[in-house]
C-alpha cells in the first residue's frame, strides 16, 4: 500500500469553529471546552483508503486578528487548505475571500482548497446562502460542504445534481468526510499532476 | 472595568481596551476625560499626572508609549502597588504584541481601536490582574517553585539539559505546573526576569487551548526583548500529568525539531519516574515536609507564613488553612494543654496576602523602609522582616508577644534553610 503524506492548513475567522472541527475529526467528539487557539495548534492523524494511507498533518490556526501575520508559516508548505466560515456570520464569509486572495498570491503551487461552512445546525440564524458559497467555492475550484461540529453532520453540496444531499449514517463521521473528501482530492489531482509538491512522499509498505 | 472585588481598571487610548460594565458610547467621554487630564497636566504644567484621589477611592494614571492606564481601586493597595498592576498590564499587552508593533500602530494612525488587535487577549488581562490579587508572589516580584525532593527535580533538569543541548538558537525551557516552577534551563548569557516568568504562567493557566494539542505560538517576553517575539512550542507534558513545557526559540520555523525534544523529554521524565514525583507534589499525595508545611514545622501560633528568597527571586508560603484543618491541627498540638479552641475566621492565603499589603508597602517605602515590623492586636499577630538574604512575612495569633514571636521566627527559618534544596530551586542550570 503507498503511503502519502499530505499537509492540510485550516484557516479562517476567530470563533468559526476550526478546532472544533479538526477535534471531531481526529477525536472523533465535540468538546464544549475547546477554547481559542492561541498560535497554532499541530494535530496529525492516518487516513486509510482503499488503496493508500494518507498520513494528515494539520495545522490548525488562530483566527484572532494579532496572529494574521503569522499564517504564511503555516500555508507557504500546505498541499491543502481547508477554508472555514460560520453560516450564521456574513464576516466570517467575507474573510474567507481575503484568505483566498492571499493564497493565490503567495502560494506559487496549486493547492487544494476546500470551502467548508460550519455550525450548519444554526440554520435559523444562517447569513450566508448555500448557494451564494456553492457559486463561490466554484469559482475558485473549491470542494464545498456544510458541517456541524456540534452535531455531527455533513451536508455535501453535489454539483452534478445541484441538490443537498444530508449525509447519510455512513459509518464515517461528517467533518470526518469532509476530511477525507479532501485528501482523496490531493491523492487524485496529484496523480494525474495537478498538483507536484516536494513534501510529497511516496513509498511501498 | 471591574476586577476582582475592588479594582477598576481602565486601559485606554481613545477607547480602553476593556470594559466590562458600560456603554461605547459613555466610554468614549470617559476616555476623553481622561485624555484630557492627562495632556493638561502634562501641557500646561509639564508635569505628570499620577494619582487623584477622593474619600473613598484613588485613581492611578500610567503613561507607557502611546497608551495610557488607569485603575480606580477602593482598597488598601498603596499607589506603588497599582502602578506595578498598571505596569504588568502593558507588559502583557506588549508581550502579546511587541512594543515595536504597538508604537507602529499609533505612529501610522493615532486613534487606532486597539480592541482589534487584543481581540481575544482581553482575557489574558483579566486573568493576570485576578492572578495579582491572589498571588502575593507580583507584591514580592518573586516566583513560586513546586516543591520537589531534590533528586527528582535534578532528573527533570537533566532530561532537559541532554535532550536539548544540541538544539541551536533554544533560548529556555521551562517546566511549570499551577503558576509554580518545576525547572528552568536557559541559555548561558541570558536570564528571564520574574515578571516574563509571571507572563508565562499566566499564558498557560489561561490559555485552555494548549491542553488539546502541540502549540506554536509567538511570545514576547518585554524584561528580556520587548521589542520581538520568542517562539516557543508549548504542550503538556503526558495527558496524565498537568506540567506543561514551554520551549523558546528565536527560529520561527523550529516547530518539529522542539516537537521532536518534547517527546523525547517526557518519555525521559516516564522512565525515571519524575511524572509522578510532579504528580504527587501537585495532588499533594505524600506525606512530605513540604505537603503541609505548618503542620511539619509545629510551631501552632503560626497562621500563615510568606517568605521570599533574595537571591534567587523565588516565593514559598504557607498553605491557606481552612477551619477544619486549622482545628484539627490544633488539637494534635495540645501538649501544653492551655490552647483555647475557639472560633477562627476561615481565611484563605489570599486573606492573608491582602493583610501583609500594608506592611510589604512599609517595607519597600522608597523614603523610609523598615526593616522590621511587629503589630499585636486582638485579631491577629504580624511580623514583617527584611534582610539581605530574604523577606518575610507572618501572621501568629492574636496578642502575642515579641519575644516570643521572634523566637518562633527563629525555627521557622532554620525549618526553611533545612528545607531549602526542596521548596527552592537552588541553582540555575543551562544548556
Ligand atoms: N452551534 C455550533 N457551535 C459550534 C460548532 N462548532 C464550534 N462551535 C462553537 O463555536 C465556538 C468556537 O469554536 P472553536 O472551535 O474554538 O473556533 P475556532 O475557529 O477554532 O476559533 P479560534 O481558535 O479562536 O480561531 C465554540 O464555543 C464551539 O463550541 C458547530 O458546528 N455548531
Ligand atoms: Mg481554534
Amino acid at each position: 500500500m503507498k503511503v502519502v503524506e499530505a499537509k492540510i492548513v485550516v484557516l479562517g475567522s476567530q470563533g468559526v469553529g476550526k478546532t472544533s472541527l479538526v477535534v471531531r475529526y481526529i477525536g472523533k467528539m465535540f468538546s464544549k471546552h475547546i477554547s481559542p487557539t492561541i498560535g497554532a495548534s499541530f494535530f496529525t492523524c492516518n487516513i486509510n483508503l482503499e488503496d493508500a494511507r494518507i498520513k494528515l498533518q494539520v495545522w490548525d490556526t488562530a483566527g484572532q486578528e494579532r496572529f494574521r501575520s503569522m499564517a504564511p508559516m503555516y500555508y507557504r508548505n500546505a498541499n491543502a487548505a481547508l477554508l472555514v466560515y460560520d453560516i450564521t456570520s456574513a464576516g466570517s464569509f467575507a474573510a474567507i475571500k481575503g484568505w483566498v486572495k492571499e493564497l493565490q498570491s503567495n502560494v506559487p503551487e496549486p493547492m487544494v482548497l476546500s470551502l467548508v461552512g460550519n455550525k450548519c445546525d444554526l440554520e435559523e440564524s444562517r447569513a450566508v446562502a448555500q448557494s451564494e458559497a456553492a457559486q463561490f467555492a466554484a469559482s475558485i475550484g473549491a470542494a464545498y460542504c456544510e458541517t456541524s461540529a456540534l452535531h455531527d453532520q455533513f451536508i455535501s453540496h453535489s454539483q452534478t445534481h445541484n441538490r443537498l444531499v444530508s449525509s447519510p449514517s455512513s459509518g464515517r463521521s461528517p467533518p470526518l468526510r469532509c476530511m477525507s473528501a479532501l485528501a482523496t482530492t490531493i491523492i487524485s489531482k496529484r496523480e494525474n499532476g495537478t498538483i507536484k509538491t516536494s513534501s510529497f512522499t511516496k513509498r511501498k509498505e | 472595568m471591574l476586577v476582582g472585588q475592588s479594582i477598576e481598571t481602565g486601559y485606554a487610548y481613545r477607547l480602553p481596551l476593556n470594559f466590562k460594565y458600560g456603554n461605547e458610547d459613555k466610554l468614549a467621554g470617559l476616555c476623553g476625560v481622561i485624555q484630557a487630564l492627562v495632556s493638561v497636566v502634562e501641557e500646561q504644567n509639564q508635569d505628570i499626572l499620577r494619582s487623584i484621589s477622593t474619600k473613598d477611592c484613588k485613581a492611578i494614571f500610567l503613561v507607557k508609549g502611546p497608551l495610557i492606564l488607569v485603575a480606580v481601586s477602593k482598597s488598601n493597595e498603596s499607589e506603588t502597588q497599582l502602578v506595578l498592576q498598571l505596569t504588568y498590564a502593558f507588559n502583557q499587552i506588549v508581550s502579546v504584541l511587541t512594543l515595536t508593533q504597538l508604537n507602529r500602530i499609533f505612529e501610522q494612525r493615532r486613534n487606532y481601536d486597539l480592541r482589534r488587535l487584543l481581540s481575544g487577549a482581553e482575557r489574558l488581562i483579566d486573568h493576570l490582574l485576578i492572578f495579582m490579587e491572589k498571588d502575593p508572589a507580583f507584591l514580592l516580584g518573586a516566583v513560586r517553585c513546586l516543591p520537589l525532593p531534590e533528586k527528582a527535580r535534578e532528573n527533570i533538569t537533566n532530561a532537559i539539559t541532554s535532550t536539548c543541548n544540541k538544539i541551536r538558537d533554544l533560548v529556555f525551557a521551562i517546566l511549570i505546573a499551577g503558576n509554580q516552577l518545576i525547572t528552568l534551563v536557559r541559555m548561558k548569557k541570558y536570564t528571564l526576569h520574574p515578571s516574563d516568568i509571571h507572563l508565562l504562567f499566566n499564558l498557560v493557566r489561561s490559555s485552555e487551548s494548549f491542553k488539546t494539542a502541540e502549540s506554536w505560538t509567538p511570545i514576547c517576553l518585554p524584561k528580556f526583548d520587548a521589542t520581538g517575539f520568542l517562539h516557543g512550542h508549548v504542550s503538556y507534558i503526558s495527558e496524565d500529568c498537568q506540567a506543561c513545557l514551554l520551549l523558546l526559540t528565536v527560529q520561527r520555523d523550529a516547530f518539529f525539531p522542539l516537537s521532536q525534544a518534547k517527546h523525547t523529554i517526557a518519555e525521559k521524565l516516564r522512565r525515571s519516574n519524575c511524572l509522578v514525583a510532579i504528580n504527587d507534589a501537585l495532588n499533594r499525595n505524600k506525606e512530605l515536609p513540604t505537603t503541609n508545611p505548618l503542620k511539619h514545622i509545629g510551631i501552632p501560633e503560626i497562621r500563615h507564613f510568606m517568605y521570599k528568597c533574595k537571591s534567587t527571586a523565588q516565593l514559598f508560603t504557607s498553605d491557606p488553612i481552612s477551619l477544619d484543618r486549622l482545628q484539627d491541627y490544633r488539637l494534635r498540638h495540645k501538649e501544653g494543654g492551655d490552647i483555647m479552641v475557639k472560633k477562627i475566621e476561615k481565611l484563605s492565603d489570599m486573606d492573608y496576602v491582602r493583610n501583609y499589603r500594608r506592611f510589604c508597602s512599609q517595607i519597600h517605602c522608597s523614603s523610609t523602609p523598615a526593616k522590621l515590623i511587629f503589630r499585636s492586636n486582638s485579631d491577629d499577630t504580624v511580623l514583617a522582616w527584611v534582610t539581605n538574604g530574604f523577606e518575610l512575612y507572618v501572621t501568629f495569633d492574636p496578642l502575642m508577644e515579641k519575644d516570643h514571636a521572634i523566637r518562633a521566627v527563629d525555627r521557622l527559618l532554620h525549618w526553611i534553610k533545612r528545607e531549602e534544596e526542596r521548596i527552592f530551586i537552588m541553582h540555575a542550570p543551562t544548556f
